[in-house]
């Protein structure tokens, strides 16, 4: 396989587990206030306490990998998404210290300006992940030398702002589904409700977003002419979709959480199938493609990177593995919790 | 009124870094101490020890949260500001920051959940390793960044390829990259500035609960620990701060001679000034205090031997001079005053006990706050002193911005992380002073009584100990 084939999948393998792992996190920020009293929210906060950090690692190192491998689609992507960039580096931040600092302070007004920061911020980051795929699916007006030709404004388009919706009303699903499964008795039974709704909302969008995706993306729609693996996403994505409400109503909340995580796995997929061999589309003319041949390292580069990810990569899955097997089951409060 | 993008964009990470490097040293050499002192509580059992590292635990997490969240902006910064620079360096810069994304961050972030919040959920043999692996991150991820900076001081083992019509870096040789001229000098002396902001962090407290008679046997046994680890990070320090300055002599005279003022190169030995106001535009050093030939003695060890002066480059590759020249000599004061107070203090403590001398504790309690300036007026003379080059020699600062970025962008993004970071900062110094005021106590106990460190982990998820207050932190 070329090595820009690989590290093009291997980027991908970093976005779709970020989006997976942190998904459930940023999702329990949005559903946030499904939680009502002081201890059930530090309850949210704390079942994904231990985690989310390591979680937000896969972004890190997709942002690392993208600017090693591809520099040129790291340096035009995110200096093209500039402000939004800016907004979602801003909502990371209060994601990250709206746990840290909620709960170590005894007082009312304190632990509500920090609710507010948390759900605030999770909902926002995960809209503008959306609306960064949505905008890579459509194309942006990128020139020949390779710098984003727009303003702000090109980036808020409909369909990047329907798919930073979509990106949203998943994670929500995500994410209670994964408080489902780390809470107990009244709380859990309080998210049923939640999880069919946002389930109902992530539906209505998905199939729009699909809608419009086949009707005004023929590039994104054009490797999924021929039978190929691009088609074994579309299953997956379907039957993972269709399995969720099946496990919802036969109270299987694990079979729900896989199946949501399916659901982000394969989306995730399908977004790489329908670019490939393209990682940024120009809108003004194709020859202006940012491509996975044309915007790579040197091949030595693309090499040594590759066993340098042979090298960590097992690492990285036994401390992942040993952290979630010590945070199993049920999350309690104790004197070491947020 | 006109914006530069290019001074808005070094406004902006000269902001970031800056800020982000307020936590990053403090969890490496707060972390050194937690691996020492849960080290000690393994081995002796005693319950002081294991107070300590439960407490250091709490304080650690609070920055290294701040670390986390400052530092995802870095990473992204390069792309979102820099991106002809990106372009530039990213077959060489992008790869040092992957190795540290797989090799540090997921050890540290993995490994900091069991250490936080695993105290009651793993063994004590187990958690130890915790501490140790979160350590252990932080120090591949000082490696693999300081890597990254020494390149961009003194690039080694690349070459240059035209691709699609630009010029850029490509590795040739990854080990003469990884080693290049300044890093080994830079990772020893960054780590060093790591241990000493840890020591003095941890010791400024310390003598803090003994002013105050508060805490006073785990104050008594952190005091000593704290003493010793910076009396020993604050003595090598000398020696690795002088062998870093002959590296910069040979690697980097420029910067050298930025960082002492020295316009003219001159016959002879060159002399050092202790003070002085450097004035760029008349290229002389005003009111300068100036000991002869002890910059060539330093650097060369040769009294006779003229250092190059700035005169030696065109003056459109000359640094600014006076910043340097100040954030230099504040640097090496404080350096000083570490060295000064902790042999003081040992030997103080060797004879008495620290609680009768109140002006060695209250000099201890300050001294937390030199600490900090130290490690980031170092950073500030290395990075001023680089330029007006990005990359040393290869590429300029001006060169390397992103040409799609306003300068108004940017401006406002100035101003929102401005914003964001003072909120941030104020709450951070109330937080950590809660934590402090509340001081050390005994995680909660397991609730099963330790049956000798069984495997990995014993079943998560049990019964709270009745007796925790909820609501309690």
């Amino acid at each position: 396989m070329p090595l820009e084939i690989f590290w093009f999948a291997l980027i991908g393998i970093l976005l779709a587990g970020y989006a997976f792992l942190d998904g459930f996190d940023l999702g329990v920020g949005i559903v946030f206030y499904a939680a009502k009293t002081d201890e059930e929210r530090r309850l949210f906060m704390n079942s994904i306490g231990p985690i989310w950090d390591g979680n937000e690692v896969w972004l890190v190192t997709f942002g690392g990998a993208l600017f090693a491998a591809f520099p040129e689609v790291y340096a035009t992507s995110f200096s093209a998404f500039y402000l939004p960039f800016m907004l979602l580096l801003v909502s990371l931040i209060f994601r990250a210290v709206s746990m840290e600092f909620r709960s170590k302070v005894h007082s009312v007004k304190w632990r509500k300006a920090w609710d507010f920061a948390f759900c605030a911020s999770c909902t926002l980051a995960s809209f503008l992940f959306g609306v960064a795929v949505g905008n890579s699916m459509v194309g942006l007006p990128i020139g020949p030398d390779r710098e984003f030709r727009g303003n702000v404004l090109d980036l808020l388009s409909f369909y990047p702002l329907l798919i930073g919706c979509l990106v949203v009303s998943l994670f929500a699903l995500h994410g209670s589904v994964y408080l489902f499964l780390k809470t107990e008795e009244d709380l859990q039974q309080r998210l049923k409700p939640l999880m069919w709704k946002s389930f109902g909302v992530f539906l209505i969008l998905y199939l729009m977003a699909t809608m419009i995706t086949l009707l005004t993306i023929p590039q994104a729609v054009a490797p999924f002419k021929e039978p190929g693996p691009a088609w074994l996403a579309i299953f997956v994505s379907i039957l993972a979709l269709a399995n969720i409400p099946r496990a919802l109503y036969h109270d299987r909340a694990g079979q729900a959480f896989l199946s949501s995580g399916a659901t982000i796995l394969s989306l995730t997929a399908l977004f790489g199938a329908a670019l490939y061999p393209n990682m940024m589309v120009s809108s003004l003319d194709p020859a202006y493609n940012l491509t996975v041949f044309n915007s790579s390292s040197s091949q030595s580069t693309l090499q040594l990177m590759q066993v340098i990810a042979f090298l960590g990569l097992p690492f990285v899955i036994t401390y992942s593995a040993v952290v979630y097997w010590v945070f199993r089951g049920k999350v309690k409060l104790d004197d070491t919790s947020y | 009124m006109e914006l530069d993008l290019v001074i808005l964009s070094r406004l902006q990470f000269a902001l970031t870094i800056m800020f982000h490097y307020l936590f990053p040293p403090l969890t490496i050499g707060l972390g050194m101490l937690m691996v020492i002192v849960e080290g000690l509580w393994l081995k002796t059992g005693k319950p002081v020890y294991e107070k300590i590292a439960y407490y250091w635990t709490k304080l650690f997490a609070v920055n290294f949260a701040m670390g986390v969240a400052t530092g995802i902006v870095m990473e992204f910064q390069f792309g979102t500001n820099w991106a002809t620079y990106s372009r530039f360096v990213g077959d060489v810069f992008g790869s040092a920051l992957a190795a540290e994304g797989i090799f540090a961050f997921f050890l540290e972030s993995g490994f900091l959940g069991v250490v936080v919040f695993g105290w009651n959920k793993v063994s004590p043999r187990f958690h130890y390793f915790a501490t140790c692996m979160v350590c252990l991150g932080g120090f591949f991820s000082s490696i693999w960044i300081v890597i990254a900076n020494s390149w961009m001081q003194t690039p080694a083992g690349y070459h240059l390829v035209e691709n699609n019509g630009r010029w850029r870096a490509e590795i040739t040789d990854f080990w003469a990259m990884v080693f290049n001229a300044s890093a080994p000098d830079r990772l020893v002396h960054v780590w060093l500035g790591c241990f000493i902001l840890g020591a003095f962090f941890a010791l400024s407290i310390a003598s803090w609960y003994l002013l105050k008679d508060r805490f006073r046997e785990e104050a008594e046994v952190m005091f000593k620990l704290a003493l010793g680890f910076g009396l020993v990070s604050s003595t090598l320090m000398g020696i690795s701060g002088d062998s870093n300055a002959r590296m910069v002599a040979t690697q980097q005279p420029t910067k050298l001679a930025a960082i002492e003022g020295h316009f003219e190169t001159g016959e002879g030995g060159t002399g050092m000034y202790l003070f002085g106001w450097p004035d760029e535009a008349s290229a002389q050093v005003r009111y300068g205090v100036k000991i002869p030939y002890l910059l060539s003695g330093l650097v060369y060890h040769d009294l006779s031997k003229p250092v190059p002066g700035l005169d030696q480059v065109p003056r459109a590759d000359w640094p600014p001079v006076r910043v340097p020249f100040f954030t230099y000599r504040i640097m090496i004061g404080c350096g000083i005053f570490f060295v000064l107070l902790s042999w003081t203090a040992l030997f103080i403590v060797w004879r008495s006990k620290p609680e009768r001398h109140p002006w060695l504790l209250r000099l201890c309690v300050f001294s937390v706050i030199p600490a900090y300036v130290a490690n980031q007026t170092g950073w500030m003379t290395a990075e001023i002193g680089r330029q007006p080059w990005v990359v040393y020699g290869l590429m300029r600062t001006s060169e390397g911005v992103s040409k799609s970025v306003s300068p108004g962008e940017v401006l406002t993004s100035i101003l929102m992380f401005g914003t964001v970071y003072a909120l941030l900062f104020v709450v951070f110094v109330y937080v950590m002073n809660e934590k402090i005021q509340h001081g050390p106590g005994l995680p909660p106990r397991r609730a099963k009584p330790d049956t000798e460190l069984e495997g990995i982990a014993d079943s998560a998820g049990r019964a709270v100990d009745p007796g925790h207050d909820l609501m309690e932190d």
